[in-house]
């Protein structure tokens, strides 16, 4: 890969977003206590993407504020890699079904310095895998059989315990699994497979089930 | 009269008001229903929170799965405008290259400011917060008390609607019996964090938040906020109808276009201007007050956004509204014979003694909480729950290293997801296919976190100044920040950061973030908090303050400061209800005086 880059890097990296994620989730309407993925620069102009003013009216689709980059060819590996780490099974559709790689696509064509510092890490890794795909059984990756592509993001699934010639392969698939996810779980079919409830109105709040509150062992103490 | 361009400007009006936020909307709707003629002028853009709030819309139907970006740093919906740490040709410096002596100035340009996202936390100071140089000598007292202020926290939180409960802790005063709207259930997390609280002594109850979980009395609150006055009842009483309770889904930072929740826009601005008494310039960037012969601001001059053409409106007194910062930088942009350094800045003090809230958080993981039976915890938009400050006694018995308290806010709702991955990559590991699917929903919803909100005790090396050489796009003189921590703040930062690993343990969890030894490596950067005040202290002495106990300044009689600039301390409870209270009772004291022909 042309941007090489040690993982204790990434790891800190990631870590941040682990902060990002549970920070996030944990403190709705507090809006003071997020932490970002990117560090900012206060009273600095930032970069230009969709604006500091953007119609929040209305919904938007991939490519409404900038286009997208990705090659159809490239296209092809997001989908087949997005599909087996977000596959259809009991849980809910596959990721190429309810658009992951069309938010890839906006997420590695983005403005942003964390978008393209991913973008870095991503084009390149879609090109080793087709080249490792190659050169493993001769194929696209997206023509591989399970049990192929398996063998070969079974080396590269977790960076700690790649080995060396696949530690930046690794770092790769992190990032791109990041990236699906984080795509999946904000669509309706995503909240049904982990198991979100809200965005409904109610006309009462009240409170966990019996049978959560039973399974901690908790009270309800707001009468 | 009604939102106008600078060229709609009256000759005269009785209260010229700069910012259009919590402050400068509590002085507008409290004079205009005195029947005094105001004028309001907003740097940013009008908004319309009926038609511009993205109440329902998913992660996937923003871009970047609205995660937060350096144009949007709270997430695409996040309500705010034109604002952020950084604001379009707007920018300010620092006088230090280190991080932590660096201030993050955050601002809203748009009508409303900063109250149409903000947390809606709405605590009461206590009586000590008044006087806290009196308990500890450091810092300053407030020339007032809690019973100066008491009464008008209350008609605030009638006027607003804030739901919590009394518990009748020390220093955490109680509302009036039926004041409070009805406290929402606690969460999950919430109930595990307070059950297993108490093993540690840590108090966890319901928090006020200025949300309504039931419509408000429009029969009744108006007669008892105007009881003399039967038109103003009658407009407050339609504002009030015109507020649905809040139907328990999207996130309070969006803002809410059923006016659930306070905002200036919503619930402030719509009565003052049904008075017909009330004129708002959005795009009007003050850069100084206009001063006549006699020392008495005769109004002010601003730059109009559109054209970048200069535009003054003439009043009888000018209330500045505009945020510390941006209050300071008017001031010290007010340049004259009478006053070289700065406007009503005899004492010198005009920029000093400005203050953030010390922020500190630890996560965790939480193995009771994983695999959870489904359910809804989108409840009131934010938290439930809080923590006030519980160990007074043993701060004041010096078992403390630091002097001022700090309460505890906390998460860990099944929050609406995506954007990011919604596991931490160790839990899940190298999973993929189905295998990861199972762990997400497994683990979904069992990570916590608690943040720090303390006091900071103001400081010789925190002001801000007007920097000599850089000037914004529409050629004002910016502000340079100089920031500085003391002891106080970054021990505070490790107890609170030692308690909450505490917790999470008591919890039988495992603390997620990384070891703490120094305060540097927990606390937030200054201003970071978005709570900051001071700037333009009230005191009793004119030589060591620069407003008395009405928000008044001691040099310009006619000239009033109404958001948190005068605050000679920032207590831990999150400011906004304090600004609101100290500008009704200032206005109250307008309408008198005006009537005594005084000012």
């Amino acid at each position: 890969m042309e941007t090489p880059e040690k993982f204790p890097r990434i790891s800190r990296r990631v870590l941040l977003k682990w902060f990002a994620t549970a920070t996030t989730a944990m403190t709705m309407g507090d809006m003071a206590s997020i932490s970002f993925g990117f560090t900012p620069t206060p009273g600095k102009e930032v970069p230009k993407g969709y604006g500091q003013d953007p119609d929040l009216s209305q919904y938007y689709n991939p490519g409404d504020f900038w286009p997208l980059t990705l090659t159809p060819e490239q296209r092809k590996t997001v989908t087949a890699l997005a599909d087996l780490i977000l596959p259809e099974d009991h849980l809910g559709p596959a990721a190429s079904a309810v658009r992951v790689p069309d938010f890839i696509d906006e997420w590695v064509s983005a403005p942003y310095p964390d978008q393209m510092d991913d973008a870095k890490v991503v084009i390149p890794g879609l090109k080793w895998l087709e080249d490792e795909s190659k050169k493993r059984f001769k194929k696209d990756f997206s023509s591989l059989n399970e049990k192929q592509k398996r063998a070969i993001c079974d080396d590269i699934c977790w960076p700690p315990d790649a080995k060396p010639e696949f530690k930046q392969a690794a770092n790769f698939f992190s990032r791109f699994r990041n990236i699906a996810v984080g795509a999946y779980y904000g669509t309706p079919e995503g909240w049904k497979a982990i198991g979100y409830e809200g965005n409904v109105p109610l006309m009462s709040f009240d409170g966990p089930p019996q049978e959560v509150l039973d399974k901690l062992g908790v009270t309800q103490t707001v009468k | 009269m009604p939102i106008i361009t600078s060229d709609q400007v009256q000759p005269e009006y009785d209260v010229a008001i700069v910012g259009s936020g919590a402050g400068g909307g509590q002085m507008a709707y409290t004079l205009t229903q005195a029947g005094f003629k105001c004028v309001m002028l907003e740097s940013g853009r009008s908004y319309n929170p009926d038609t511009e709030t993205a109440m329902f819309q998913r992660n996937d139907q923003g871009p970047l799965g609205s995660v937060s970006t350096p144009e949007k740093m709270f997430g695409f919906w996040d309500a705010t405008v034109n604002g952020g740490w950084s604001v379009p040709g707007e920018p300010y410096t620092q006088a230090s290259n280190k991080e932590e002596e660096q201030f993050w100035w955050w601002r809203a340009r748009m009508m409303g400011g900063r109250t149409n996202h903000w947390g809606r936390i709405s605590l009461r100071n206590g009586e000590y917060d008044f006087k806290p140089y009196s308990r500890d000598g450091l810092g300053f007292d407030w020339p007032i008390g809690y019973k100066d202020v008491k009464d008008y926290y209350t008609k605030v939180e009638m006027l607003i609607g804030v739901y919590g409960t009394n518990e009748g802790l020390e220093n955490t005063p109680d509302s009036p019996k039926g004041v409070l709207l009805p406290a929402p259930k606690g969460r999950a997390a919430e109930l595990y964090s307070q059950k297993h609280g108490k093993k540690l002594g840590i108090p966890i109850i319901p928090i006020h938040r200025a949300v309504l979980t039931k419509t408000l009395d429009a029969d009744n609150i108006p007669k008892k906020l105007h009881p003399k006055n039967k038109r103003a009842q009658k407009i407050l009483a339609e504002a009030m109808r015109g507020r649905a309770a809040c139907f328990w889904a999207t996130p309070c930072g969006r803002g809410c276009n059923i006016r659930a929740n306070y905002q200036s826009t919503t619930v402030h601005l719509p009565p003052a201007l049904a008075t017909g008494n009330l004129d708002i310039i959005p795009d009007a960037h003050v850069r100084e007050v206009l001063i006549g012969k006699d020392g008495k601001a005769t109004g002010v001059l601003f730059i109009n956004k559109k054209n970048r053409s200069e535009g003054r409106v003439k009043a009888k007194i000018v209330v500045l509204a505009a945020s510390s910062g941006e209050t300071v930088r008017i001031m010290l942009n007010t340049k004259n014979a009478q006053s070289p350094n700065g406007l009503a800045n005899s004492s010198g003090l005009v920029g000093k003694y400005i203050m953030d809230t010390v922020g500190a958080s630890v996560g965790g993981h939480v193995p009771a909480l994983e695999n959870l039976p489904p359910h809804n915890e989108d409840g009131a938009g934010g938290s439930h729950f809080y923590a006030p400050w519980w160990l007074y006694k043993e701060q004041h018995a010096g078992k403390l290293n630091f002097a001022r308290g700090y309460h505890i806010e906390m998460g860990g709702s099944r929050g609406m997801p995506g954007g990011r991955n919604p596991v931490p990559s160790d839990f899940v590991k190298g999973a993929y296919g189905t295998k990861f699917k199972e762990e997400a929903r497994r683990y979904y919803g069992s990570f916590v976190g608690y943040s720090c909100r303390g006091e900071m005790i103001p400081n010789e090396g925190s002001f801000a100044e007007i920097d000599p050489t850089v000037k914004d796009d529409y050629g004002v003189p910016v502000l340079r920040w100089h920031w500085k921590w003391s002891d106080h703040e970054l021990n505070m930062a490790v107890h609170a950061a030692q308690t909450f690993s505490a917790l999470i343990e008591a919890m039988g969890g495992t603390v997620r973030s990384k070891k703490v030894k120094t305060g540097h490596d927990i606390i937030e950067p200054g201003g970071k908090i978005i709570h900051e005040v001071g700037g333009a202290l009230m005191g009793a002495d004119p030589k060591k303050s620069v407003c008395n106990k009405w928000n008044q300044t001691w040099d310009v009689k006619n000239l009033f400061l109404c958001d948190g600039t005068p605050f000679p301390s920032n207590a831990d409870k999150n400011p906004t209800l304090t600004i609101m209270a100290l500008a009704w009772r200032a206005a109250d004291h307008i309408i008198e005086e005006a009537r005594k022909g005084n000012i």
